[in-house]
């Protein structure tokens, strides 16, 4: 334990935004263990006052590039509880199909792309393209599908242009939605060939257990990722529900001395949310081929190892494109109708949350009597997942000690672990420094 | 930049303030697009998709993103020394764009941060186009940007050629694209002033042209100002700070 180790590194590679991790050990004294971020700040709750409640979404939009169909769908709920404005069904079923497309988007992103290097044994997916070519082929025809999902409800991916407050702006056709059912249906067995590669790389995810909180949308009738009040699970699988306008008081945001992102707390010193939090929150709503997943991989309705939350990732593919040709379905069963915009009957305050990749997204609005917003604010799933990081690091780090491991295996555990997140820093405020010395 | 065909030229990938939704549109070429990329092109750095990085000479650096602080300067300088070719992609690298809406206010650090606003860590100035700092050789406009412009500015410029990057208002494609004018369903839209290059998405999927590609040269934005009042029905308070959202740092009144 007296060797020397001294590890630094800058810009955490394969996550969205910058992060860095301090760790100085001493003499096997851990004196400093960080999760940092330093991303630069961008100042969105400022630059949405003065704006018309029409333009409001398309500039939360630009807060963060993956999640960007999330943060347009968060706003204009949030805008549409302002202005007491109620949707239609055929509204609400088409952002559920979009919600959906998004989580599959950015699950295959990161299962794909992100992570799955780690597991393969290589620094990014370039080399993979060689090595592992019909694996790059499929991640990127199911990224080419996700992609066209989004886009024929949404207009486009990376911030829509069809969501506004009040409905749609234009519907996708009958036939167009049926060629995407067959598409869906089309990409099952390339699902199930996901599901293949991960089991063969599955005893590559280190064995870790941190119970904590899992915070997560949730409903009683369905998975919830577009609707519903917020639901805390504690290790002793205690659940409490609290409405999405309580959210100041259960996300506790606090700023940190060493990071421009907020961190969080509700009930225990810090939460998580993400995949593996909405799998906890809502395991018996998952469809049987999605259960059959998680029970492959041994995930059950309160998993507390974190890096398992790439795997919980993997269940909610199978069960986005499953609920989604159920969607579809009724949409089809319905007839598509292109409907009016409802219009705002007062103009108050509101709130919004949806389940962004990476977790429960927050925003909240207030309007004046001409429709410009005074006040925005929200809260991000990432900002809710540092302070879970940070304490998942001060276990994790003595136990690696523990183990004697060399710098190197250190250092990856500590990136696998924040990876494992699928943090989305850009959003939260960029930025991973590793620095050791043992 | 005219390079044998056996030698593929180095790129790389860089990233400052945004959303990193640019790097994202390169996700979404699907399958046989992105494989024919990576024949012609060798990706050397790429912090999110991939672990290298590189302290190379680079043929063509992309950057995406604003300079919103002094701490990013010598990023920007080192990344300008190491390339021959630099490209700023997106409207946050081009113009700043979004992040330039908070540009006008003098409290944006207080009214988020509250008391915590002076932390050294939370410094942030106004948000600067990537040209603020470093010179830039071609802009790729856009929010987010046009995934097959980007092709195509790359296919040039590994060709040897010149791009053609547009310099003509969105209302163009609109025509071209029979779309209905914004202003004949009782919208309005700031089209008419917008530089054209993204085949005017918006006015078709039935939303206003927020001219995210910036401005064309020399706009009139005292006759912008003027129809969205008389024709698109907005006040003239609206009218004024309509076409900040993507072009603060354009317009007459830039801080």
């Amino acid at each position: 334990m007296t060797k020397k180790v001294n590890i630094n590194i800058e810009h955490l590679t394969r996550v969205e935004g910058h992060g860095n991790i301090i760790v100085n050990i001493n003499n096997g004294n851990i004196e400093k263990c960080q999760w940092q971020v330093p991303e630069a700040p961008r100042f969105f709750e400022s630059m949405v006052r003065g704006r018309h409640y029409s333009e409001v979404a398309r500039i939360t939009s630009r807060i963060c590039g993956i999640c960007s169909i999330g943060h347009t769908l968060a706003s204009v709920k949030a805008s549409e509880d302002a202005l007491g404005i109620k949707v239609t069904e055929q509204t609400y079923k088409l952002r559920q199909l979009l919600k959906h497309a998004e989580n599959f988007d950015s699950n295959v992103l990161h299962v794909y792309i992100l992570a799955a290097p780690d597991l393969l044994g290589a620094k990014s997916v370039f080399p993979l393209v060689q090595s592992h070519s019909d694996v790059v082929k499929r991640a990127l025809a199911l990224k080419r599908l996700s992609h066209e999902w989004g886009s024929l409800i949404g207009g486009r991916t990376t911030h829509p242009t069809t969501v506004v407050p009040g409905g749609f702006t234009k519907v996708p056709s009958e036939s167009a939605l049926r060629e995407l059912k067959d598409k869906l249906v089309a990409a099952i067995p390339e699902l199930d060939a996901t599901v293949e590669t991960l089991l063969s790389v599955a005893d590559k995810i280190p064995a870790f257990e941190r119970p904590t909180e899992y915070i997560a949308l949730s409903n009683d009738h369905e998975y919830a990722i577009y609707d519903g009040q917020v639901q805390a699970l504690l290790p002793d699988g205690n659940k409490k529900r609290y409405a999405v306008s309580e959210y100041l008081s259960i996300t506790n945001e606090y700023m940190s001395e060493w990071s421009t992102a907020k961190y969080c707390k509700n009930q225990l010193t810090s939460y998580m949310v993400g995949a593996l939090a909405r799998v906890n929150n809502n395991y018996e709503h998952l469809c049987p081929e999605a259960k059959k997943v998680a029970k492959q991989f041994a995930l059950t309705n309160l998993t507390t190892n974190p890096y398992m939350n790439t795997l919980a990732q993997l269940v909610e593919l199978v069960n986005d494109a499953h609920m989604s040709i159920g969607l579809i379905d009724q949409l089809l069963a319905q007839g598509l109708v292109k409907e009016p915009i409802v219009q705002p009957s007062q103009f108050a305050t509101g709130t919004g949350a949806v389940e962004v990749p990476r977790g429960i997204l927050f925003h909240e609005y207030s309007y004046d009597s001409d429709g410009m917003c005074s006040a925005g604010n929200y809260v991000i799933p990432t900002n809710q997942n540092h302070a879970n990081i940070q304490y998942d690091f001060e276990k994790l780090v003595p136990e690696l000690l523990a183990q004697d491991k060399t710098e190197a295996e250190m250092e990856l555990a500590l990136e696998m672990l924040v990876r494992a997140y699928d943090p989305c820093i850009s959003c939260s405020a960029h930025y991973l420094k590793v620095k050791f010395v043992k | 930049m005219s390079t044998p065909t056996n030698i593929k030229p180095k790129v790389a990938f860089f990233d400052f303030a945004c959303c990193e939704g640019c790097q994202i549109e390169l996700t979404n070429y699907g399958d046989t697009d992105f494989l024919k990329l990576l024949q012609h092109i060798e990706i050397v750095e790429f912090r999110e998709a991939m672990s290298e990085k590189t302290k190379q000479a680079i043929d063509i650096a992309c950057i995406e993103g604003s300079f919103t602080r002094e701490a990013d300067r010598k990023r920007l300088e080192s990344i300008r020394d190491r390339a021959k070719t630099v490209i700023s992609y997106g409207q946050c690298a081009a113009t700043a764009g979004i992040n330039a809406l908070k540009n006008h206010q003098d409290d944006y650090k207080t009214f988020v941060y509250g008391k915590d606003a002076q932390m050294p860590h939370l410094d942030s100035s106004f948000a600067r186009p990537v040209s603020a700092v470093i010179k830039v050789d071609y802009q790729l406009f856009g929010c987010p940007m046009n995934k097959y412009e980007f092709l195509d500015i790359l296919g040039h410029l590994i060709h040897g050629k010149e791009p053609v990057i547009p310099n003509y208002p969105v209302c163009v494609e609109c025509k071209r694209n029979e779309t209905v004018c914004r202003y004949l369903v009782g919208d309005h839209c700031l089209g008419m002033v917008a530089r054209a290059g993204c085949g005017a998405p918006c006015p078709a999927d039935g939303i206003p042209c927020e001219a995210c590609r910036g401005f064309v040269d020399n706009p009139n934005q005292a006759a912008l100002e003027k129809v969205l009042v008389e024709n698109g029905g907005l006040s003239p308070e609206r009218a004024k700070n309509r076409s900040r959202m993507f072009n603060a740092n354009e317009r007459g009144d830039a801080s």
